[in-house]
């Protein structure tokens, strides 16, 4: 599955799932571009199918329940949910 | 918040002048940021054009629309989750609290279940003598009426019919 890329500063290998019909992932990309972090995503609803149904796959074995925004860091975790505080303690900010 | 894609289309006009009309009626209060809900509109919007429905869009919806009836907007967890954090997933509706600024608003954990352990209608009530009408629940905020089927409208909520479950049989049979 192919991700787009937004250049920032390097807080580690972000990888960002989200649905292009959802404020609180609009407000997690937000909130990455006003600290100028660079991160990878895919808006999963936008997908092909078959495509779709794999990055489902992948996400579910970071988030059981499939919610977004999830963002995985480093291939290590995953912060489920937008939440600034949280953020900022996860990426060092 | 500010969103220039969510300004200026008529159609998220009127849903959400219609939204507001059907939250006051029915007890319910809208985010108090209008931004906010006109971003959620849009979204719920795309999802209609996309399945034919109003899947919530802060949700993947499926596309099918028997699997996706729990989050047509209003879903079946916004009750729980307003009494529990004062919004419902979205934060397009808000508790009294919320909506008057006394309690902050925050993104909240998802309530649905995962797919796969996800309930369809439940199982009617067993053990009580049978009614003399079938009683139906309107599944996204509880109401409960005994009549031969569930009414269009939910007359609390003002969900569609389609969103009652069988609660207890009832009448002859």
């Amino acid at each position: 599955m192919r991700m787009t890329h937004v250049d920032g500063k390097d807080k580690g290998a972000l990888a960002l799932y989200t649905l292009s019909t959802c404020v609180w992932c609009r407000m997690m990309k937000g909130f990455l571009a006003k600290m100028q972090i660079g991160y990878d995503y895919v808006d999963v609803d936008t997908l092909a199918a078959e495509e779709k149904a794999q990055t489902i796959e992948e996400l579910r074995r970071w988030n059981p329940k499939c919610s977004f925004p999830s963002l995985v860091v480093n291939g290590e975790k995953c912060v489920v949910g937008f939440n600034e505080e949280t953020l900022k303690e996860t990426l060092n900010l | 918040m500010n969103d220039g894609s969510a300004q200026g289309s008529k159609e998220a006009d009127l849903f959400l002048e219609e939204l507001e009309v059907r939250s006051r009626e029915s007890g319910y209060h809208l985010n108090p940021d209008t931004g906010f809900v006109r971003a959620l509109i849009e979204g719920l919007l795309t999802n209609v054009r996309r399945y034919g429905y109003a899947a919530c869009p802060c949700r993947l919806a499926s596309g099918r629309k028997e699997d996706d009836m729990d989050i047509i907007c209003p879903c079946d967890y916004r009750d729980a989750d307003l009494g529990e954090h004062g919004s419902c997933f979205c934060a397009l509706y808000v508790s009294r609290e919320v909506a008057r600024g006394t309690r902050p608003l925050a993104s909240i954990v998802e309530r649905r279940p995962p797919e796969g352990s996800r309930r369809h209608n439940d199982e009617p009530v067993a053990g009580i003598v049978r009614p003399s009408h079938p009683v139906w629940r309107c599944r996204v905020c509880g109401y409960l009426c005994a009549r031969e089927g569930p009414p269009e409208t939910c007359p609390i909520c003002k969900a569609a019919g389609e969103r009652f479950e069988l609660f207890l049989p009832g009448g002859p049979g």
